[in-house]
């Protein structure tokens, strides 16, 4: 009883503290100094017609090399978690599914990875980039697990484009320390015509990098979950 | 709050979230409910940070032919809390993946998921 009374108590205290800050809300009308120097500024420094991929790839890409190191050591943590202890072993071989989802998925499954292609490619002109990207090429495995239980990955050529894609992040934001601003700075490349394919200087090459690595490491954790099927 | 605007209710609905998630993690006593707690209290941070990040009449950030350059300062929204977002959405996903791994393992050794059975750290 007394353990209910702590629960609710907490949650009346965190909610008086919201009450706080939603209360006192007010809707900005204008940006504050620091995003307003980053949309005035931030086409003409870096070439990139979407700021959100600005911000995250160069103004503040170290934030993102940590982000990878982070998605990249939980990745590890799961294939360690799951194989330590023998993995997940489904009792039964799993159902087939049927020829008719089995057939749709052969087809859909390049289609699928082309998309995450797309969004990773084009993640400094559209909304979209490397995390997007990656997850849109997990969610193609994921297709493919549902479908097809007994599919298998190629471990080799997994740990092969996700440690050649994290090393070609590392090299470029070093890159940028010898020939641009400093580390991560984005213009070790030549920006290009603004809103083209091929221009905003290294953006578009470090989210085909961050692209490739999140799409291998989750679908690495994926087969992770799906375990040691027959 | 003078009135209410949209960035006020996806404000409130994001504490909400928050304390539904708060909640079902001290009350649930079955490991994915209070995976699910978590994952709530994430969303609810990130509605949050997006909100906070909101103009009044902002448009996406992104510099194309919908938006003129040079007074794109004064119609587009904020673009760090997304990219923020962005970044905790990733993070989030990778705790929870860590969290569901830590859940199969407890399965497998104890044929169960409640917390109450898992008691050998406690003392």
């Amino acid at each position: 009883m007394a353990k209910r009374l702590l629960i609710v108590l907490t949650l009346i205290l965190l909610a008086f503290m919201f009450w706080d800050v939603a209360g006192n809300y007010v809707e900005k009308t204008a940006l504050e100094a620091l995003p307003g120097r980053y949309v005035a500024q931030g086409p003409d420094e870096l070439g990139a017609p979407n700021l959100v991929t600005a911000v995250v790839v160069t103004y503040r890409g170290l934030d993102t090399l940590g982000e990878v190191t982070v998605l990249f050591l939980s990745a590890i943590a799961v294939g360690l978690l799951l194989t330590l202890g023998g993995g997940t072993d489904a009792a039964e071989p799993p159902k087939r599914a049927s020829e008719i989802v089995e057939t749709a998925v052969e087809y859909l499954f390049p289609i699928v990875i082309l998309l995450g292609v797309y969004i990773f490619a084009n993640g400094h002109l559209t909304p979209g980039g490397g995390f997007q990207g990656g997850a849109v090429i997990a969610s193609a495995t994921l297709l493919l697990f549902l479908s097809l239980p007994q599919s298998r990955l190629r471990h080799g050529l997994l740990s092969a484009t996700e440690s050649l894609s994290g090393f070609g992040y590392v090299v470029i934001g070093v890159l940028g320390i010898a020939l641009a601003g400093g580390f991560l700075d984005n213009r070790v490349l030549p920006l290009g015509e603004y809103g083209r394919l091929f221009s905003a200087g290294a953006i578009p090459v470090i989210y085909t990098f961050i692209g490739l690595k999140v799409g291998t490491e989750l679908s690495a954790v994926l087969e992770r979950f799906k375990g040691n099927a027959p | 709050m003078n009135e209410l605007s949209l960035s006020a209710i996806t404000l409130a609905t994001g504490f909400g979230l928050l304390l539904i998630g708060m909640w079902g993690m001290l009350v649930r006593k079955h490991i994915i409910r209070i995976i699910i707690g978590f994952s709530l209290i994430d969303t609810g941070i990130h509605m949050i940070m997006v909100s906070l990040g909101y103009t009044r009449g902002g448009t996406a950030p992104i510099i194309d032919a919908a938006v003129e350059r040079a007074t794109a300062v004064n119609t587009v929204v904020d673009p760090i809390p997304s990219a923020l977002v962005l970044t905790a959405i990733v993070i989030g996903l990778g705790i929870t993946a860590v969290m569901l791994a830590y859940a199969v393992q407890i399965h497998t050794h104890k044929k169960t998921l409640s917390i109450d059975d898992c008691t050998d750290g406690k003392w």
